[in-house]
């Protein structure tokens, strides 16, 4: 089989698609911004080499840490919920004797594959003021007198953008339990059984050690998705005092509202590294508990 | 009896969470058939007759089915490139033994780890200085390079391709790309459909780069679109509320045909991931 030798090569033109792509349309833009992000640039006189001036002035931005404050408030508060409820609608669904599975599946996934921006919207308009269908419902139920101003709140802003962000994922979350439940062989759950193990020690003791590297990737995709919230959140607004800003909807206002692009690529660097920093310590917290 | 409790209780809880996926859609689609004065002073529960008033309010401001088109096009199109170079090189890096072909894999899948927004500013300048702003070809392009869909198809082709098949095709005389195009890619399908549907729905949100690429109001996408209807109609609610059940019919009519298929697309690729 000499001819097969000869082949090999063929696999970089098989692969360089990809390698090119990512250059032009991956790579170069992230260099650009680094170049940038020593410049001053506004976006119409030349850029003008200015050296740290836009990491100093990041350091000292309070809007900055406030946005990187915000976007954790707004992690913890919509994945602590999000990933119990995944978890336990995953063991539920997971049990032999529950019906419509596939139905209350895709119910629960269904929120997941509805534009992110149009979420946002949908939920400024149930929250708003005067015209939402929260205050009417919850005025018609008896529970308030008049309507609450929920935008008005710095930390009910918070509650509805991270109810969204919950809201959108628990149901994907769910699906990945599920596949992880689905993959622990069934003779682990008989030999329980068989000892005498009751459903809440093989839940503690088997089900969920064995379910850890699923949990691991759920995690850490989490982290990386949820510190770089901007659809939804962008359409329920910076709330009062900024209190709902998202890091990255700090990029963008700096970068696409004011352009400032180049104090903006320096934000994109700092979001970068506040990125690395949660991902990498969920990485290695995930390793201690070994 | 104790067992009928729990029965009770989770079907009770899992009804509930199902209301909650539901009763936002459903609130949607009856508001946006009263009018504006009954929004503002009512808890809507059943449909009202105002569904086409409200409609044309929207369409004389902004042409919304013009953005579904336009979604449309750069959606299936980067769908399409998408999932063509993403099994082209997974081919490469499953049957090609090439050199430094493992460190090149751990290039691609180390590309995943880069957030997305990292290099926003210079894509903006990159593609003014290439005279693409306002074009869909900043939308398109990007897709040929997609590292987990070169990961799902090296996957498969790993595991379901044979290289006997390969063999004999080059015995028949067949170019390599050939090989590719004419034997491999059809016993792919399977995978391909996978990855088309992640594409597909990845793209159709795809919001940032369309919003700061695009100007021309007639080029504009869907979720674009959606995103302005607040400041556009600031106090005209109905018309906002069929924006919405207009961007949201379509994924559901979508996705009650292809449920499975997607759930079980997601699984597959979570396990694999």
């Amino acid at each position: 089989m000499g001819s097969k030798v000869n082949k090999t090569h063929y696999g970089y033109y098989f692969i360089a698609p990809f390698f090119i792509g990512f250059a032009v349309f991956g790579l170069a833009p992230i260099l650009y911004t680094l170049y940038l992000s020593f410049m001053k640039w506004d976006g119409f006189n030349d850029p003008v080499y200015v050296g740290v001036a836009n990491y100093t002035r990041l350091l000292h931005d309070s809007f900055f840490y406030q946005t990187i404050w915000n976007t954790l408030i707004i992690w913890v508060l919509s994945n602590a919920p999000q990933l119990v409820l995944a978890l336990l609608l995953a063991l539920i669904l997971n049990e032999k004797f529950i019906r419509g599975k596939h139905f209350f599946r895709a119910v629960y996934f269904f929120p997941h594959i509805i534009t992110p921006v149009t979420l946002g919207v949908i939920f400024s308009l149930m929250f708003d003021w005067q015209t939402g269908s929260i205050n009417k419902l919850l005025m018609n139920l008896g529970v308030i007198d008049d309507p609450v101003n929920w935008f008005n709140s710095p930390w009910w802003s918070r509650v509805i953008a991270s109810a969204v962000i919950c809201w959108q994922y628990f149901g994907f979350n769910m699906i990945v339990f599920i596949a992880g439940l689905q993959s622990i062989p069934s003779e682990v759950y008989e030999a329980a059984e068989m000892d005498g193990a009751s459903k809440k020690q093989t839940a503690l003791h088997i089900t969920l050690p064995l379910l850890r590297p699923v949990f691991l990737f759920v995690f850490i995709t989490s982290v990386i998705g949820g510190l770089q919230l901007f659809d939804a959140p962008l359409m329920l607004g910076d709330g009062p005092g900024n209190t709902s800003r998202t890091m990255v909807m700090y990029l963008y206002e700096t970068a696409f509202k004011n352009f400032d692009y180049s104090y903006g690529a320096a934000v994109a660097y700092g979001i970068f590294i506040v990125v690395m920093f949660f991902t990498a310590i969920t990485a290695k917290a995930s390793k201690l508990k070994d | 009896m104790a067992k009928v409790i729990t029965k009770g209780f989770l079907y009770l809880f899992l009804i509930v969470v199902a209301a909650s996926c539901l009763i936002p859609f459903y609130s949607m689609f009856i508001t946006s058939t009263h009018a504006n004065s009954d929004i503002a002073r009512k808890l809507l529960l059943i449909p009202g007759d105002q569904f086409f008033d409200n409609y044309n309010r929207l369409k004389e401001t902004v042409n919304i089915w013009r953005g579904f088109a336009n979604t449309l096009f750069i959606t299936v199109l980067s769908t399409i490139i998408n999932v063509y170079f993403a099994a082209l090189a997974g081919y490469g890096f499953s049957k090609y033994n090439f050199k430094y072909r493992n460190m090149l894999f751990l290039i691609v899948l180390g590309t995943m780890m880069i957030p997305g927004q990292l290099g926003i500013i210079g894509f903006f300048k990159l593609m003014d200085s290439l005279h693409m702003l306002n074009t869909y070809w900043p939308l398109i392009l990007p897709s040929i390079h997609n590292a987990f869909g070169i990961f799902l198809m090296r996957q498969f082709v790993d595991s379901s391709v044979p290289t006997e098949i390969i063999e004999s095709g080059r015995m028949d005389g067949y170019g390599e790309l050939q090989i590719f195009n004419r034997i491999v890619l059809p016993i792919m399908s399977p995978a391909l459909a996978t990855l088309g549907i992640f594409a597909f729905i990845g793209k159709w949100n795809d919001f940032l780069t369309p919003m700061i690429i695009l100007f021309d109001n007639n080029l504009q996408t869907l979720p674009v679109m959606i995103a302005s209807l607040k400041s556009q109609f600031t106090s005209d609610f109905g018309a906002q509320y069929v924006g919405i059940v207009i961007a949201v019919v379509p994924v559901l009519v979508f996705f009650s045909f292809m449920s499975k298929r997607i759930i079980d697309g997601v699984a597959a690729g979570a396990v694999k991931g």
